[in-house]
């Protein structure tokens, strides 16, 4: 039993087979980090970089604590300070890494596709760690699992996908990954964040949030991606905090629990207020803590499919 | 094909097996049980189950080892192996641990389990206990200390040990 790709490029390449091979071996990954010994010695002869064109704090951290739990070498490479300033490419910057004995690559890119891109021209196992508005393969698995882990199975179960839904990687390879595990999705916020026929993914779609609150048993908020939006999609913050954030008045109105997720960083008072995040309901640091275990899964069951350096 | 060890004589064996554990560990005060997944713990599953038959005593710690993550061929085949639960709901501090598993061949998956176990602490003792040991086979220096029955047996030959629970009978064969 392994996985049936040798890169996890997105969700929607994987099979539904994949992602419970993946919780499976997430969940003994979670249970080697509750030990007093967090490591095992399984990729000792693996070689990872992690190269992120985009800024990072959790990802990039949960990768590479990751690695170290399961004892792979890693080195790091951000765009910041690096020869990418001197107008290197993307691939003469990854052969080059690869040609100092890399034997898989973990990368953030701002352009939407780059993954792909550079999966068609190295051998070496990629993982996608967020590309521009595409996909955020492993931010999603470890959503699910994180859901999976409060709710069991989510056949069935309601998901709310909240905010930003246009630029959101997050809210693209939740759906995808959701669809494929049964679960009903719904998305809601402003029309102006919402794609146009994205019920042609198999999501509802809605533009009261609390509406949205009412019908789901999880909320995953998302934040609002000023960075990317290069036209004015709503008035102001405080404009969108009052009309779609997701506030402590409006879950107590509910009469039922449900779970608050966001994949951070948050922006606290504008799509989610403190009190919510910060609330028993909400399991934001659990998927934080979820990461390591699935992005350790990811790594281990995909580091025997690229070619190992020589 | 020739059995090994049919019904009647598997179940003659995990008694002895039991009694003999019991000789070394009477009270069995520090003494825990730990079978290596995933086929040695059918046969913890036993062993476990008749100790406390013949003792009398409710709770003789056992737990479950994976060791996937210790093995030394990871990266050697084709596909990556999807590891097993791991359950060792105690301290192994200090304790004598008794490992259990079915067959004993080259030894590399005993090499395994005792490194995954030391990440879960420092024992006083580790025994093992195994129900076939195919002797000349083995690849590192690693001896049982308990035994069902001893095969000798060629590389291209195949021990196969069915449970009830699982398989519907109670046997060991050797498969040519």
């Amino acid at each position: 039993m392994s996985l049936s790709v040798k890169h996890l490029l997105g969700i929607k390449e994987l099979q539904t087979d994949d992602i419970q091979t993946i919780f499976r071996t997430a969940d003994n990954f979670k249970q080697v980090l509750q030990r007093q010994i967090k490591k095992v010695p399984a990729l000792r002869d693996t070689t990872v970089a992690n190269i992120f064109f985009e800024n990072s704090t959790r990802t990039r951290i949960s990768f590479e604590l990751a690695q170290k739990r399961l004892s792979a070498d890693v080195v790091n490479f951000s765009a910041s300070g690096s020869s990418v300033s001197k107008g290197e490419t993307l691939i003469d910057t990854v052969n080059n890494i690869l040609a100092m004995k890399v034997d898989m690559v973990v990368m953030r890119h701002s352009a939407s596709g780059a993954p792909w891109f550079l999966a068609n021209h190295i051998d070496a196992s990629i993982i996608n760690a967020g590309d521009g508005i595409n996909e955020h393969p492993t931010q999603a698995l470890l959503d699910a699992f994180s859901m999976r882990e409060k709710l069991g199975d989510l056949k069935g179960k309601r998901i709310a996908i909240i905010g930003d839904i246009m630029h959101s990687r997050v809210a693209l390879s939740n759906i995808y990954c959701l669809g494929k595990l049964g679960a009903e999705v719904m998305v809601a916020g402003p029309p102006t964040l919402i794609p146009k026929h994205i019920e042609g993914l198999g999501v509802k779609v809605e533009h009261d949030v609390k509406k949205a609150l009412q019908w789901c048993e999880v909320a995953n908020v998302l934040r609002i991606q000023l960075e990317r939006q290069h036209k004015p999609l709503f008035s102001t913050l405080r404009e969108y905090a009052l009309y779609y954030g997701v506030n402590k008045q409006m879950l107590d109105s509910l009469q039922k629990e449900i779970l608050i997720m966001h994949p951070g960083p948050i922006n606290r008072g504008v799509e989610i207020s403190s009190d919510v995040a910060d609330s028993k309901q909400s399991i934001i640091l659990d998927q934080v803590e979820n990461g390591v275990a699935v992005r350790m899964a990811v790594i281990y069951l995909l580091s025997g499919k690229g070619e190992l350096a020589e | 094909m020739k059995t090994l060890l049919d019904t009647k004589q598997l179940d003659i064996t995990l008694q002895r097996l039991a009694h003999q554990l019991i000789e070394n560990h009477t009270q069995f005060k520090d003494t825990v049980l730990i079978g290596i997944q995933p086929r040695g713990v059918w046969l913890s599953d036993r062993i476990a189950g008749l100790l406390k038959g013949i003792t009398g005593q409710p709770a003789i710690p056992y737990g479950k080892l994976d060791i996937t993550f210790y093995r030394d061929d990871v990266h050697q085949g084709n596909e990556m192996h999807v590891p097993s639960q791991t359950d060792i709901p105690f301290s192994i501090e200090d304790k004598n641990v008794v490992l259990v598993d079915d067959v004993l061949h080259t030894g590399r998956t005993i090499r395994s389990a005792m490194d995954a176990l030391i990440d879960y602490g420092r024992p006083k003792s580790v025994e093992l206990l195994v129900l076939i040991d195919r002797r000349f086979s083995r690849e590192l220096p690693i001896q049982p200390d308990y035994v069902g029955q001893t095969v000798d047996t060629i590389i291209t030959q195949k021990v196969k040990v069915y449970w009830k629970e699982k398989d519907q009978k109670d046997e060991v064969v050797l498969i040519d």
